[in-house]
């Protein structure tokens, strides 16, 4: 069941809304509704859910409407039409006590330039949501220093944010949100504020935490690259509209339009998609049905140097080379005995494309995709080419396979 | 053809009506002498406690101070001086020669008569002027009838509103504490409206997020944030109300503006510099501590 539900939410800037609404349900841009009722577009219509445990990336460029959206969802701004569920409870419609209620115990915000309270201490800074909902000094403080410890700062609670640098501000920023323990953590642009190296260590560190926590996270980015790191699945937004929601694979290799398209065309493909993306069906032959007579045969058939062979449960045996196999076949051998060889190379299926250009490169033969010994998948140049080349050409540059 | 003379008629009569109009003064004047006098009559209830009660209190505060003798007052003030200016020699040593030149000048009575007037005055005006500047950044509308307001309070010369001081508290203390008041509050409110309107849109929404009422959000995060922009209006107030003193004199506040006044009306160069003078070493010394006080804390 989805933790989070939101239906056709919109919210539009200005003083004409209702107007611009009935505008914008005819269908009309959101350049369009801007002349003719001076309201801007900030969300149009959003649609989706999010699963419990889910990383939930919205993303778009500045101006797409997603730091909007995420403040729709806990409503600091207030939605002009449409509905959030949080577990049920619509937030968009419900009063002001309820809706601090969830506020309170449910979701927790983590912001871009880290809005911590400059005159508070980070152990103060870190108790501040369990101090808005009453919690006794004593518990307070000990959640609030599991809070640090989870993020690494167990021993500058007495510092100030002044003296802490970004990343170990944002630190802080998170476990203030973690603190309350809240279902649903909103990250706007967490960790946009933050030097690359810096924000590649907080992404990983947020992955290991979420790997621990299974928090439902709504993460906003800019960023793709950061997106496809960590989303689970990712929502695109251009202007106020959500244009594709998809896991990364299918946002990389499906794109929807071609906004779309053009948006994930810079993309460094190989550090995203896996084995699994490129690999194609393998041709095979079964080491307990067949023998040199078929491998030869089907081998000539495709037109190839070499074959792997599997047994009945699709256990990987090696390969034969279509000169062993015409040799054995000569001197009427009956199976493979003595002519399968084991030094080809394998990956397991979600081995970034990344790291296969090297294995790829060595070999001889298609590189093997296996899962628990079990053949899934070969690799060959050609198609791991074509993956990367698809959209983009930048990646193969000099290579020539 | 008579419907248009008629009509001509009707026209010029309209004309004289106007002409007569601005012939004839409107009697504001009068009005708001019979509001004043009406006002007298109608709260004289509230206004005579405050003139009897509020004047004696106060004036006993003034000889209480003066009791006190000047070497210990003197003492304690170095001391408040050099802890609060980050144990600095500058501000110390200045309060000392400042505080030991007035009491030479046999001056020190006038001197605790001022210091009293000053900090009531101040008082009152922080005690009204922080809730009204938190009310007005709260609400636009708020801020749209006070801001008239307090541009009336500042800019309308002292002297007029020191008739219906009189009116209202007779003459002495009290009424001087109000023209202060009236002068000098205007900075503190204007400064809690500024502080807390300027407190960042992130922070604003960071306490929101963590389902803040509205007084957890003023307590805990605006009003902290806000505190060195209205410690500088508090600043400003007690600056302001310091500079009534002479003016409070001429309605019968005892202390340092009363010597300034009679120099002025004997000619006596002489005395008017030394009360002057005073004056100017109890301001140095106030605004430098209320500064630093706002410095300590932020």
């Amino acid at each position: 069941m989805p933790v989070i539900k939101v239906h056709n939410l919109s919210k539009i800037f200005g003083k004409r809304t209702k107007e611009a609404q009935k505008l914008l349900d005819k269908g009309l841009s959101k350049e369009e509704i801007l002349e003719k009722t001076g309201s801007t577009v900030g969300v149009n219509r959003a649609s989706f859910e999010v699963e419990e445990g889910e990383v939930f990336v919205i993303m778009g460029l500045s101006g797409s409407g997603k730091s909007t959206l995420v403040r729709l969802l806990n409503r600091l701004i207030e939605p002009t039409e449409g509905d959030v569920e949080v577990d049920g409870e619509n937030l968009a419609t419900m009063g002001k006590d309820d809706l601090r209620k969830i506020r309170r115990e449910k979701m927790s915000m983590v912001f871009q330039k880290f809005a911590l309270f400059p005159f508070r201490s980070v152990l103060q800074n870190t108790e501040f949501g369990l101090e808005v909902q009453g919690t006794d000094k004593q518990e307070r403080s000990e959640k609030a220093k599991e809070a640090l410890e989870l993020v690494g700062l167990g021993s500058f609670v007495e510092q100030y944010p002044s003296q802490l640098s970004g990343g170990m501000q944002q630190r802080v920023g998170l476990a203030r949100a973690l603190a309350n323990d809240p279902e649903v953590l909103l990250m706007d642009e967490a960790f946009s504020a933050l030097d690359p190296l810096i924000r590649k260590d907080m992404q990983d560190e947020l992955m290991d935490l979420q790997e621990k926590m299974r928090k439902t996270i709504i993460f906003i980015t800019h960023d793709l690259d950061e997106a496809l790191r960590i989303g689970d699945r990712i929502a695109l937004m251009k202007d106020g509209s959500i244009v594709q929601i998809g896991s990364p694979e299918e946002i990389l290799m499906n794109p929807a339009n071609d906004y779309v398209e053009k948006f994930v065309e810079d993309v460094d493909r190989s550090k995203v998609l896996t084995a699994e993306n490129i690999m194609k069906r393998p041709e095979t032959v079964d080491v307990d049905k067949h023998g040199p007579r078929v491998a030869l045969e089907r081998i000539r058939e495709q037109g190839l140097s070499n074959m792997y062979v599997i047994d009945r449960a699709r256990n990987l045996k090696g390969y034969v080379t279509a000169d062993d196999v015409s040799a054995a076949r000569k001197q009427e051998q009956k199976d493979f005995h003595g002519i399968i060889r084991t030094d080809m190379p394998t990956v397991e299926k979600d081995t970034p494309v990344h790291d296969i250009f090297e294995i790829i490169h060595d070999s001889q033969v298609p590189v093997a995709v296996v899962e628990e010994g079990k053949l899934r998948g070969i690799i060959v140049r050609g198609s791991l080419i074509a993956a990367l080349a698809n959209g983009n050409g930048n990646e193969v540059n000099g290579d020539d396979a | 053809m008579m419907l248009d003379i008629f009509s001509k008629l009707t026209f010029l009569s309209i004309f004289t009506d106007i002409k007569e109009f601005f012939n004839k003064q409107i009697p504001v004047a009068d009005w708001v002498d019979e509001a004043v006098k009406w006002t007298t009559d109608t709260f004289s209830w509230f206004f005579d406690p405050i003139k009897e009660d509020f004047g004696d209190q106060l004036e006993k505060f003034a000889e209480l101070l003066a009791d006190i003798p000047p070497s210990i007052v003197i003492v304690i003030t170095v001391i408040i001086a050099f802890f609060l200016s980050g144990k600095k020699f500058g501000l110390p040593s200045f309060t000392l020669v400042g505080l030991l030149f007035i009491y030479n000048q046999q001056l020190w009575e006038q001197l605790m008569s001022t210091f009293t007037l000053v900090l009531v005055a101040s008082l009152i005006s922080v005690i009204v002027g922080i809730p009204v500047g938190i009310l007005m950044s709260k609400s636009k509308w708020a801020e749209a009838i006070i801001k008239p307001i307090l541009d009336f309070m500042q800019t309308m010369p002292a002297f007029v509103y020191l008739i219906p001081a009189v009116v209202f508290f007779g003459i002495g203390m009290v009424p001087g504490v109000f023209a202060s008041f009236i002068f000098a509050t205007p900075p503190v409110v204007r400064f809690t409206n500024l502080g807390i309107r300027q407190v960042s849109k992130e922070l604003v929404e960071a306490s929101d997020a963590f389902g803040t009422t509205g007084s957890q959000k003023l307590f805990k995060v605006e009003l902290p944030m806000a505190k060195t922009t209205i410690m500088a209006g508090v600043n400003q107030t007690v600056m302001l109300s310091l500079s009534m003193v002479v003016i409070a004199s001429m309605i019968g506040a005892p202390g340092l503006g009363r010597d300034v006044l009679s120099a002025l009306q004997r000619a006596s160069a002489g005395t008017g510099f030394v009360a002057g003078l005073s004056i100017v070493i109890l301001a140095i010394i106030m605004d430098r501590i209320t500064q630093n006080i706002n410095k300590e804390k932020s």
